[in-house]
């Protein structure tokens, strides 16, 4: 160390020169694996960096030995791939070469990071090859010191590993039939064009966000001007419809007041946690709000609307099939046992029974046992809180007619019971329970209606609507 | 015969076989199971309640972790519900990348089953090769929506991205290597005479009893039920592929390792000629407004996931946020059979028996 350096240390606690250190060790170690890096990138153009410059280093010249080594394996893998293309003539031919997919840099990238955990491995290998030193002393270089002919067999025992694993992706690509790339240079440039295209879109990016940030502070600030740009049709109307808005509040005149309400709502909007898109649109929508521009937010609706179907008229196919439910249902249990049956229209026109509280079982058992509906499975079983009562929903299906049918019931809020239908359907015991956990509905006759999603020790029924979350400590 | 004494054996919540945290409370008497309790729960994230605060896209990312190794199937499905509730029309180019995508997931699924089914029974190596696969079927999905396994691809109305270049070539790709690989499989299991001592006639059933437990997908198909909700109940364009539906009747472990390898082959088939329909272009999205209210009332929609019926049912009042939602979700009904099907059986038959009916607890447990 230097005296200056001991200077600047003399006021520093040893933790700060810990620290001073580290960050040394760390600059340099990420100087290394530039270098490192730069220098793969290089083997990986398969130029050979040749010796013109007149001064290396040890170092360099290290690094050389392995970048030429790579530049070796590079070439044998070709080499093979080539024959082995041959070998494949009924896959495609590799001359499609020139196209190269994306698919290929990303195997090359794999390649890379294979190669960068070969690297990883090379020290151990290195040892390895010290034994076998001095097997292959390559010509080229007239003075090798022995370590350099240690760092040599280390990269011939790379190029090695390398080339297996090169030969393995070849293999790879050879059974998938995929042409594999093996024009580096052309992949570098993709490569570079993709970075650039990446730093385009990452700026690009900033800048939308610099501008989106502008546009709330103006927003903010009480004055109406830009926003966020929407792009789609449906955007743009109801960004036209914003700016008459904007219009209409200016022409009042807006007194402070109101100008403040504006701003509420406006930052009450933004802190709804909503997609951007849907963002820009609720703001759209507090903005015509505060300007009191009904006229603009009913044409927003009335867009919205349009897209909505219009009911059809005509009658629903399974009407017949619903109307034979019925019949049968009213000659076999009487007129008084459905409280509803329609065709539910949303739902695959599904045709839907409403029984009875207390004909529930008798219709369930019914419709499984009559030959004409024979309803022998129980696709699902739920309930629901409709606040005012609790429905019991059932997906019935039979198999032998190939018919669906949904049976519901309305069950007393208060009391909350029902009958089990598990005795019929040996599948509706876990639904049953999982109701039974969830919202507190009961089912009478059901073999074990115990909690089966909550502990046993939890109190309340969380799938109801006025379920307060129970904490014994407050 | 000599009798020993009972006892009570916990297996689970974090037994490897059980693929999850799913517990079971065994009574045995020496080797013999005479009765059985799962629990479940442990993994119960109250995604139905969740959703109640939610806005339907919200909603969808959360289906990915129902079901978390065929998460398109679970996408699809909320979205199919929501869709037919508005009644939208889906553009061509979605409806097909939807249809690929499931049936590589659906694949990826069965690749899944296979490795560990077969890992549980004492095999090792299938694994290795099963996993392999199902990892280029993850790449391909990861290449499409940016996930290996939580996609929250599919959006009301169509898929969030379009295929990147040269995707569909790489899924054209991949069909006749699958299927090369597959039949490798069956080179290397499917013959085996410990693996088939170890499946036939074990954990059998009935179609009667598989239709009175709920019971769905291969789990049913393995008892000569022919049952194929794209096929019966066709949804999406599945009308429009030629494939067949494998039924087998023995109704054991053995058929139902049957019917998933050859529902591989069936889902190849789909992908296959998907692919050479798929559109050249166009959109890939509905014209769908942004924020999405499907109208008053309530629906249930269901379709064939990898593991049986997946279902959904959607409660409306008009709003942004559903009413109430609720997922038929099939390995919750698949699972219900186990108790009666474990009584009686050897404990060793345990990790066969259960993995036979290919369960994910993420789904159990909604």
């Amino acid at each position: 160390m230097t005296d200056k350096q001991n200077d600047s240390n003399e006021g520093l606690s040893i933790e700060e020169q810990k620290k001073k250190a580290a960050a040394e060790a760390k600059a340099k170690a990420l100087e290394l694996s530039k270098q490192r890096q730069a220098e793969k990138a290089k083997a990986a153009e398969g130029t050979e960096t040749a010796a013109p410059e007149p001064e290396l280093t040890k170092e360099e010249l290290k690094k050389k030995a392995v970048a030429e080594a790579k530049a070796k394996a590079l070439e044998l893998a070709k080499q093979r791939q080539a024959e082995k293309a041959k070998a494949a003539e009924t896959s495609e031919p590799t001359a499609t070469e020139p196209e190269l997919t994306k698919e290929e840099l990303k195997k090359k990238a794999a390649a890379e990071a294979k190669a960068k955990a070969l690297e990883l491995a090379k020290q151990r290998q290195a040892e390895k090859a010290k034994a076998a030193e001095g097997t292959e002393p390559t010509a080229d270089e007239p003075e090798l010191t022995k370590e350099e002919l240690k760092k040599k067999a280390a990269a011939e025992a790379k190029a090695k590993a390398l080339e297996l694993a090169k030969q393995r992706q070849a293999e790879k690509a050879k059974t998938t039939e995929i042409p594999q790339s093996n024009e580096p240079t052309d992949d570098l440039a993709k490569q570079k064009a993709l970075a650039a295209a990446k730093a385009k879109a990452a700026a690009a990016a900033k800048a939308k966000a610099a501008a989106a940030a502008k546009a709330k502070l103006a927003r903010e600030g009480g004055g109406d001007t830009t926003s966020t740009e929407p792009a789609s049709d449906d955007e743009k109307a109801k960004a036209a419809a914003k700016a008459k808005a904007i219009a209409t509040a200016k022409a009042k005149a807006a007194a402070a007041a109101k100008a403040k309400a504006s701003r509420e709502t406006g930052s009450d909007a933004t802190t709804e946690p909503a997609g951007d898109d849907e963002k820009a649109k609720a703001i759209a929508a507090a903005k015509a709000k505060a300007a009191a521009a009904a006229k603009a937010r009913a044409a927003a609706n009335a867009k919205g609307a349009a897209t909505e179907p219009a009911t059809e008229e005509k009658p629903s196919p399974n009407q017949p099939i619903l109307d034979t439910y019925r019949k049968v249902i009213k000659e076999h249990l009487g007129e008084d046992v459905l409280e509803d049956s329609y065709i539910n229209r949303l739902s695959k026109d599904v045709p839907t029974l409403v029984a009875k509280p207390d004909s529930y079982y008798k219709i369930a058992e019914f419709l499984k046992y009559n030959d004409q509906l024979r309803f022998d499975y129980l696709s699902e079983m739920h309930g629901t809180d409709f606040e005012t009562h609790f429905e019991v929903y059932n997906h019935l299906y039979s198999y032998n007619h190939r018919q669906s049918v949904a049976l519901k019931v309305k069950i007393d809020r208060n009391s909350a019971t029902t009958h089990s239908i598990t005795p019929l359907w040996e599948g509706a015991n876990w639904p049953e329970r999982e109701t039974y956990d969830l919202l507190g509905i009961h089912f009478e006759g059901h073999p074990n209606l115990t909690r089966i999603m909550l502990p046993d020790d939890w109190v309340g029924h969380p799938l109801r609507k006025d379920y307060e979350p129970h904490d014994v400590e407050v | 015969m000599i009798r020993t004494e009972e006892m009570l054996l916990n297996v689970g919540p974090q037994h490897p076989s059980t693929h999850g945290v799913f517990r079971i409370v065994l009574k045995i008497d020496g080797e013999t199971i005479i009765e059985a309790t799962p629990v479940i729960g442990y993994l119960h994230r109250g995604t139905e309640k969740l959703a109640e605060n939610l806005q339907y896209t919200q909603i969808i990312p959360y289906t990915d972790r129902m079901d978390y190794l065929a998460a398109m199937t679970n996408n699809y499905v909320i979205c199919h519900a929501v869709e037919t509730m508005m009644s939208l029309e889906i553009p061509e180019r979605a409806e097909y990348l939807r249809v690929i995508v499931m049936e590589l997931g659906r694949i990826a699924s069965h690749l899944v089953w296979f490795g560990t089914y077969l890992l549980d029974i004492g095999a090792m190596s299938p694994f290795l090769y099963a996993f392999r696969e199902r990892e280029a079927i993850i790449n391909m999905l990861n290449e499409i929506c940016g996930a290996r396994l939580t996609f929250n691809y599919m959006r009301v109305g169509g898929v969030k991205w379009d295929a990147p270049d040269g995707w569909i070539e790489k899924v054209r790709d991949f069909v006749p290597y699958m299927r090369e690989e597959l039949a490798g499989y069956h080179d290397l299991v499917t013959g085996n005479e410990i693996f088939l001592n170890r499946v036939k006639g074990i954990g059998y059933y009935t179609k009667e009893e598989a239709l009175n437990f709920s019971l769905s997908g291969a789990n049913l198909r393995c008892t000569g039920t022919n049952w194929d909700l794209r096929k019966d109940e066709p949804y999406s364009i599945y009308d429009r592929f030629d494939f067949d539906v494998p039924v087998f009747h023995t109704g054991d472990a053995w058929a139902r390792y049957q019917c998933r390898m050859q529902e591989i082959e069936e889902s190849l088939k789909i992908v296959e000629q998907a692919v050479e329909q798929f559109p050249k272009e166009g959109p890939v999205m509905a014209k769908v407004p942004r924020i999405i209210k499907p109208p008053k009332g309530e629906a249930f929609v269901r379709i064939e996931s990898p593991r049986g019926e997946i279902g959904c049912y959607i409660a409306s009042e008009g709003k942004k946020e559903p009413y109430r939602l609720k997922f038929r979700r099939p390995s919750f009904y698949n699972l219900q059979i186990l108790p009666k099907l474990l009584v009686g059986e050897n404990i060793s038959n345990l990790i066969t028996i259960l993995g036979g009916i290919d369960i994910v607890l993420g789904e159990v447990d909604g």
